[in-house]
């Protein structure tokens, strides 16, 4: 039996990396990507805790993050896509038109 | 108690003649403006004779509570009107002399700019004077005190265009401030000990205390306030530099407030705390050393003035020092007594002035006058009424109240009356040393017929006294000839009503005003009462005279009598028979000559020893240490801080996405290292 704390390590390095790599990289796919990962590491940590207490609130609550997570990423693909059409670049340090 | 009298008529009287005139007198022309103001104070006048007329039937004091109007706990102070002899005294001599001031304002006010608001300044004077006169407790006395001081300080920066009578009025106001602090201070201690200020409980509470003659004690120090109030209010040393410099204000100004009331307000308010003062006898002797100091020290200063309402000024300072020494001998229907005599004589005096100046068109100094008696005669006689009534020669009204005075002060104490005495004789050298250089010999002045010497001014008016230089010198108009005639009749005949029993008379006035006075002295004194001079002499009870002192006394009046007549006859001497002898004296003397002509330097002293070092003071210390260094700069150093930490946290707004995604993740960082933290406390 793995322990909770494992879990819950493990998922807090999860996060960690996707906090980073939203921070530093400046792809718009790897945000994205970095996004996805956050979710993930908090979903590990539901799913922990759900094992844990012999509850399932946490699954059920895990179910719609991946809900919202599939959403989320159907349209944020596609703005990524109309982005790149029109801007021809990913880089989101050009991607600035809106700020002052 | 029964009547009715409606005494808060008379007060509200001028006080509805100022408001109108105050407020509409732009609108109106001259006459009417004339009309209301002396209607409202003619009234006042009228009421006070009805009053007057009824006053043998009261039961006195007749006391009316209007409306209450500071009630807090036990203490009460009311809109109440206390009437007894002595108010009603003070009421006669303020609406009458104040009315014949009126009808002379009319003529000499009447080429001034402003006309409507010099009489509604003088409306508003007669309200807070009768007020102050009229007040049944000390807090609606006190009232009055600060009225009659606002509408002095108007009235003297009547011309404000001109600066040396601005100046002149905020220096009046503000010496006057340093009085009323202290009898603020006596308010509060009477409040404290006697939960009252009204003058009819206060005196039953103070009644039975015995006087406080082993050691200065509550009563003592109330008195001693109080007389630094009226110190203030009627110009005695050390507060009455201010009286000098208010002759800046108009002549009728003068005559009316510096000379026949405001300035006695002081002697009044004494008067009527006589029952504190009586048994406080070391404040009484501070009373009568003060009158005595101020009278012998002003009365020679006016030996060397030459601009005749200085010398009338400090004439008029030197009188009330005479009214300050017969109240500190306990004399006090003595002092008013005086004081009603020197308001007719004083009055008439500046009133005369002011038509001498009116003649020779502006002219102040007495070295450029000369020899106009025969060109104005009226004035001439009146002015001669006056001059020989406050010189003490009978039988003029001065004579009477002084010798009275001098007769009091010397069964206190031969000093005074020496002093005094000598007093009487400069008073009467410097009043005829005026009356020889302003109406005999030969016109000294330039030819005024076309005497355009102000200089055209801008603003308001020509802001100096009634320098309207039409015709050569010439008689003043009617209206302002019958106030004088009045008045001198008045300087004539006043004295009757107080014949002392050596010459003859019954001092009706002694025993008019005696119940004021003599109800309350200390119950010491009732066993001692014909004791005469072997009663301590602040314990004199008033009008207690022993009958055999009357060849004595007739001795006395005869001494001061000749001192008068001394006066006179050095005063034709120097500057009737020998013109030339004043310069040689003055250069023989030297030093003594200058330090008098310029009045002891006692204003310089002033503003070494206090007004410099104030102004000076607020300017480094309060200005540009407090103010500028602290109070400023907190205010501009925090604005200087705000914007620098703001400069340096603005950094963190940039508009960069995933900076603020960083400072996001950098606060949930913080705040989970903080619970972890806490957790694992």
């Amino acid at each position: 039996m793995v322990p909770l704390s494992y879990y819950l390590v493990l998922s807090g390095i999860l996060f960690a990396c996707g906090v980073t790599g939203f921070l530093i990289k400046r792809n718009i796919i790897s945000i994205f990507m970095s996004i996805e990962l956050m979710l993930n590491g908090v979903n590990l940590s539901f799913v922990a805790f759900a094992a844990h207490w012999h509850a399932l609130s946490g699954q059920i609550f895990v179910f719609f993050v991946m809900v919202v997570a599939a959403a989320e990423a159907t349209v944020g693909l596609a703005i990524i896509i109309a982005v790149y059409r029109t801007r021809e670049t990913l880089n989101v340090d050009q991607v600035n038109l809106l700020k002052l | 108690m029964t009547a009715n009298l409606h005494l808060w008529l008379i007060p509200l009287l001028p006080l509805t003649g100022a408001a109108i005139n105050g407020l509409l007198g732009k609108k109106f022309s001259r006459p009417v403006v004339v009309a209301i103001a002396l209607f409202f104070c003619g009234a006042a006048f009228a009421d006070v004779l009805w009053v007057a007329a009824q006053f043998a039937a009261l039961a006195k004091p007749h006391i009316e509570v209007v409306a209450p109007w500071i009630r807090a706990g036990s203490f009460q102070a009311d809109f109440g009107f206390y009437l007894d002899q002595l108010s009603l005294v003070m009421l006669l001599v303020v609406t009458g002399v104040g009315f014949l001031i009126h009808i002379y304002s009319v003529g000499y006010m009447w080429e001034e700019g402003g006309f409507y608001r010099f009489f509604a300044y003088l409306n508003l004077f007669m309200f807070f004077m009768l007020t102050l006169v009229l007040a049944s407790n000390y807090l609606l006395m006190f009232v009055g005190w600060e009225g009659v001081g606002l509408a002095s300080y108007l009235l003297i920066g009547f011309w404000f265009t001109k600066d040396s009578a601005a100046a002149a009025g905020k220096k009046a106001f503000i010496v006057n401030r340093v009085g009323d602090f202290g009898f603020l201070i006596a308010l509060f201690l009477l409040i404290k000990h006697f939960d009252s200020l009204n003058f009819q409980t206060l005196a039953q509470s103070i009644a039975p205390l015995a006087p406080e003659t082993a050691g200065a004690g509550l009563l003592t120090s109330a008195a001693l306030l109080l007389l630094v109030g009226a110190c203030g209010k009627s110009a005695q040393i050390p507060l009455y530099v201010w009286l000098p410099d208010a002759m800046e204000g108009p002549t009728p100004v003068s005559a009316l407030i510096h000379a026949a009331t405001m300035v006695t307000a002081g002697v009044y308010m004494v008067a009527r705390s006589h029952v504190i003062f009586e048994r406080a006898p070391a404040a009484l002797t501070v009373v009568a050393i003060i009158g005595t100091l101020t009278a012998i020290f002003a009365a020679t200063i006016g030996i060397c003035q030459t601009d005749i309402k200085k010398v009338l000024a400090y004439s008029t300072i030197s009188q009330l020092g005479y009214m300050f020494l017969a109240c500190g001998v306990a004399a006090f229907s003595a002092g008013i007594f005086h004081l009603m005599t020197h308001a007719f004589f004083k009055g008439l005096l500046f009133l005369a002035a002011g038509s001498v100046i009116h003649a020779v068109g502006g002219e102040q100094d007495m070295r450029k006058m000369g020899g106009l008696r025969t060109k104005i005669p009226w004035t001439f006689w009146t002015m001669t009424a006056a001059t020989f009534a406050i010189a003490g020669i009978p039988p003029f009204a001065g004579f009477f109240s002084k010798d009275e005075i001098l007769w009091r002060a010397y069964q206190a104490s031969w000093a005074y009356w020496l002093i005094g005495v000598f007093t009487a004789f400069l008073t009467s050298f410097y009043m005829f040393r005026l009356w020889f250089l302003t109406f005999f010999g030969e016109y000294r002045g330039e030819q005024t017929g076309d005497a355009q010497e102000e200089p055209a001014q801008t603003g308001m008016s020509a802001p100096h006294d009634h320098a309207h230089g039409h015709g050569g010198i010439h008689e003043s108009p009617k209206v302002m000839l019958v106030p004088l005639v009045i008045l001198a009749v008045l300087s004539i005949i006043g004295g009757w009503l107080g014949v002392p029993g050596s010459l003859g008379g019954k001092n009706r006035f002694d025993q008019f005003l005696g119940p004021v006075f003599r109800s309350s002295a200390p119950a010491i004194n009732n066993s001692h009462a014909n004791a005469g001079e072997t009663a301590p002499p602040e314990q004199q009870t008033e009008g207690r005279e022993p009958e055999t002192g009357h060849s004595t006394e007739l001795i006395f009046t005869g001494i001061s009598v000749t001192a008068a007549l001394l006066g006179l006859y050095l005063a034709w001497l120097l500057y009737q028979s020998r013109p030339q002898l004043p310069q040689q004296i003055a250069h023989v003397l030297g030093g003594f000559y200058n330090a008098v002509a310029n009045k002891y330097y006692v204003d310089e002293l002033y503003s070494v020893l206090f007004v410099k070092p104030l102004v000076d003071g607020s300017a480094r210390l309060l200005w540009h240490g407090v103010d500028q260094n602290v109070i400023d700069a907190a205010l501009n150093d925090s604005a200087d801080g705000a914007r620098e930490v703001s400069d340096v946290v603005r950094q963190m707004q940039s508009g960069n996405l995933r900076s603020y995604a960083g400072w996001i993740a950098a606060g949930a960082a913080a705040v989970i290292t903080y619970m972890i933290w806490m957790g694992v406390k």
